[in-house]
């Protein structure tokens, strides 16, 4: 059951490299937070399955949890930035109506 | 009333993430609990004239919705296998945008209306205005199943039914 | 023995779904469209990986192995219900900073140049 799990570990970690291309090309900031965004919620999964390997699930299944705490208040926090902060901001729709009004 | 249930909510995830249970840890996570309870009670629901009873209610509805909504998350992981793995130049791929209008009245139910609209296949909800969803879908076949409102049904009848 | 076929089976599924996600990041055309990649491959594959983990860990019944098994669930509802609305809030971000959406014209034109 070990090497399964070793396997497993393995092939999420493979997973990640193709999005790190995403990360390392991605035509505009916001496709790169994404990706940053999807490898964290790969890593939560890794980290239970390193404690499984490891024999001390009761440790890493904390460190996941945290983990899956900070990947999702960091992609809030990077989607309000991108509200507040970018300079190229196109006005949109909604946006448009509310100054006429 | 309301602040004993949010606190033994609390306490019971206390227990839960500690799993030890003697006398330190459990005064500690009786005095953590009474201190969040303390400061941010007010920020758990902020429509609280349904009741405790009411709650209960809708908390026993929800897992057969639940059930059918994972169904529907497999459904759309299969639609988005198919998708990434098909040959080609992505031909089904073909993005719009929709504007859905929406009955359901309270904040909680437009929630998880926009949440299990991004839960089913191919489609995302971008924005939430009034009761208008502004919707991306990623192909034609599932903009069409937008239009029918049976998921909108389904929650109203768990957490609007004194409305309807 | 019966415990390790369905752990087995369930992580496998998990990381077929993985792949599709993975796949869908790297070749969908533009900003919302692998939204949809990243948003919904996570949850099921999340799902089934950590619920079939669960199961493993429910394999030899004790007191501290149900906390595990209970900790390792709560984390799988938690990614289920945060994914959504990460998601949501990326997506309106990028819209508000203006992502074009990509249409079929817009690969006609490109093959055009």
């Amino acid at each position: 059951m070990d090497s399964f799990f070793i396997f497993a570990g393995i092939a999420i970690f493979a997973l990640m490299l193709p999005i790190l291309y995403r990360i390392m090309v991605g035509p505009t900031a916001i496709d790169r937070i994404v990706a940053v965004n999807v490898i964290g919620t790969k890593t939560t999964v890794l980290l239970v399955i390193i404690g499984m390997v490891f024999q001390r699930v009761e440790m890493f299944v904390d460190f996941a949890l945290t983990y899956a705490l900070l990947n999702f208040i960091g992609s809030l926090a990077a989607a309000r930035f991108f509200d507040r902060v970018n300079p190229n901001k196109e006005f949109t729709e909604s946006e448009i109506k509310e100054q006429e009004l | 009333m309301y602040r004993l249930s949010i606190f033994l909510l609390l306490f019971g995830i206390w227990i839960i993430f500690s799993g030890l249970f003697d006398a330190f840890h459990t005064t500690l996570g009786l005095i953590s609990a009474a201190f969040v309870t303390l400061i941010s009670s007010e920020f758990f629901f902020a429509d609280r004239s349904a009741g405790v009873g009411a709650r209960i209610q809708q908390i026993i509805r929800l897992p057969i919705y639940l059930l059918w909504m994972l169904y529907q998350i497999l459904l759309s992981n299969i639609h988005i296998l198919k998708l990434a793995l098909s040959p080609g130049d992505l031909e089904e791929v073909e993005p719009s945008l929709i504007r859905v209008k929406t009955n359901l009245k309270t904040d909680f139910g437009k929630w998880m209306l926009a949440n299990s609209i991004t839960l089913t296949p191919g489609t995302i909800t971008i924005d939430i205005e009034g009761d208008e969803l502004l919707i991306h879908s990623i192909s034609k076949a599932t903009s069409a199943g937008v239009e029918d409102d049976s998921m909108e049904r389904k929650i109203a009848a768990i957490f609007e039914r004194e409305n309807s | 023995m019966i415990v390790d076929t369905i752990c087995i089976v369930l992580v496998s599924l998990g990381l077929l779904f993985f792949v599709g996600g993975a796949v869908g990041v790297i070749r969908f055309p533009d900003f919302y469209t692998r939204m949809h990649a990243a948003g919904k491959g996570d949850t099921m594959s999340v799902f089934l990986v950590l619920v079939g983990l669960a199961v493993y860990q429910l394999g030899d019944f004790s007191l501290g192995n149900a906390l595990v098994a209970g900790k390792i669930l709560f984390i799988t509802v938690f990614i289920m219900w945060a994914s959504p609305t990460s998601t949501h809030a990326l997506i309106r971000a990028g819209l508000e900073e203006g992502q074009k959406v990509w249409t079929r014209d817009d690969k006609k034109e490109e093959s055009e140049k």
